[in-house]
């Protein structure tokens, strides 16, 4: 890096490869991943420069989504079409989430966090490590309690499982600590985060997830 | 001589250089009621090879030969080549796509065959080199010849919209194997066509079949506000 001798902390690594932290964000059709995009963008966008990249089957309406509600400037949200396969855009051809990804740094530069949405998809879905660096899981409650117990490269392997919409679970018959302990079995002490993003827009766990990984990539701790 | 173990990693559907997300304008044909059945399809198909597919396997070919005689020290013309190209896609949604599948399919090709070649063809621009360009230079690089360059270029004009004609329309893919199958014995004539336009340095001379309804339909998918693939 440039300014490497005017360091005033030379003993702080810089960034491993000089690029923003990337981070996906997957999961099925409808459990909040957008929504959960929109409050990181939203608490994290005056600590640090980031942009979005939405993979959606459809036209671009998350990108659209994530305009409207105005948590970022339009050219920092990047959209991409998957051709009928979300899951192959994130793992097995990740040449466009790439290229959108790298664009943004470009024009954006210097970035911190460059979030990569996932299309709705299956449980079979996660993201390639070509691609993002860590990623986040995001099911909901009112898909069934007994979803974490299936599994999958998603449940089992994303750095992060959010199980979104607890506020849901009285009405949905879901039973949260059934999913608690299938989650733990299958997830190595990886960590699990229950969320409302109705009753805490702000996803404030979340976030803070999100700053720690930041950081340690900047290697500010 | 056979096609080698890395050409056929090259005309792979699995290369992952981006090519799963564009049908070659079979999503706009769909949506327009164009294409409904496999008749359909084969009509949209054996048109898209005749004028597109011959037009890339043309320039693949040249790609492949100038490659071989840039790295023997010929004065590098791959402007000149991407000149042809943008004269032969007069629509400008077919040039980004063809751009974007350019700057991906080098992306993989470099991680596969470094070679000093494949450096010197790296967008210094956003837009990047033309995908016949980068896939000749590319058969090159992995051990192939241009025949094998065209013969690769005119699959994938083909193999692509018949993948996104079983996405889009349920078509059984085995029918839409078959049919693959039976145009083989068209891409091996039309690549010979291609090849011995490309074995002269006149570029101007390459195949430039017209297709004026897939550059109709590449604007028109740019247009739509609902679309499940790039082009």
């Amino acid at each position: 890096m440039s300014h490497e001798h005017a360091d005033p902390h030379p003993s702080r690594p810089a960034r491993p490869t000089g690029r923003a932290l990337r981070l996906g964000v997957g999961g099925p059709v409808g459990s909040g991943k957008t929504a959960l995009v929109a409050a990181l963008c939203l608490e994290l966008r005056h600590e640090m420069a980031l942009a979005v990249v939405t993979n959606d089957i459809y036209t671009t309406e998350d990108a659209d989504f994530l305009r409207q509600a105005g948590v970022l400037a339009d050219e920092r949200i990047r959209a991409v079409r998957t051709g009928c396969c979300p899951h192959t855009a994130i793992r097995d051809d990740i040449a466009a989430n790439l290229e959108a990804a790298e664009d943004l740094e470009r024009e954006h530069a210097p970035l911190d966090l460059v979030i990569i949405e996932s299309g709705g998809d299956n449980l079979t879905a996660t993201f390639s490590r070509g691609l993002v660096d860590v990623q986040i899981f995001v099911l909901d409650v009112s898909g069934g309690d007994k979803v974490p117990r299936k599994g999958g490269p998603g449940v089992s392997l994303s750095d992060l499982l959010v199980i979104n919409k607890t506020d849901l679970a009285g009405h949905v018959g879901a039973d949260l600590s059934v999913m608690e302990r299938d989650a733990a079995r299958v997830r190595s002490g990886r960590r699990v985060i229950f969320s409302s993003l109705r009753e805490h827009p702000d996803a404030p766990e979340v976030s803070d997830w999100v700053r720690a990984k930041v950081r340690r990539r900047a290697g500010d701790i | 001589m056979p096609l080698t173990a890395p050409l056929l990693l090259l005309a792979d559907s699995r290369l992952p250089a981006g090519g799963h997300a564009h049908s070659g304008g079979l999503e706009a044909a769909a949506a327009a009621g164009q294409i409904d059945g496999m008749a359909g399809l084969e009509g949209f198909l054996r048109g898209r090879l005749a004028t597109a597919g011959l037009a890339s396997a043309g320039l693949a070919a040249a790609a492949c030969q100038h490659a071989a005689a840039a790295a023997d020290g010929a004065a590098p013309r791959w402007a000149e080549l991407d000149a042809e190209a943008a004269a032969r896609t007069p629509s400008p949604a077919q040039r980004r796509a063809a751009r974007a599948q350019g700057r991906a399919l080098l992306r993989a090709a470099r991680a596969a065959w470094p070679h000093p070649v494949l450096d010197a063809l790296a967008p210094d621009r956003a837009d990047g080199p033309f995908h016949p360009i980068i896939l000749g230079a590319c058969v090159w690089v992995a051990g192939g010849t241009p025949v094998d360059a065209a013969v690769i270029a005119a699959t994938a004009a083909i193999s692509g919209p018949a993948a996104a004609g079983v996405r889009l329309l349920g078509l059984d893919p085995l029918a839409v194997t078959g049919l693959l199958a039976r145009l083989a014995g068209d891409v091996a004539g039309l690549a010979d066509t291609a090849c011995r336009a490309a074995h002269t340095d006149d570029w101007a001379a390459l195949p430039a079949p017209a297709s004026p309804g897939l550059d109709l339909l590449a604007q028109r998918h740019a247009w739509r506000e609902v679309a499940l693939f790039e082009s």
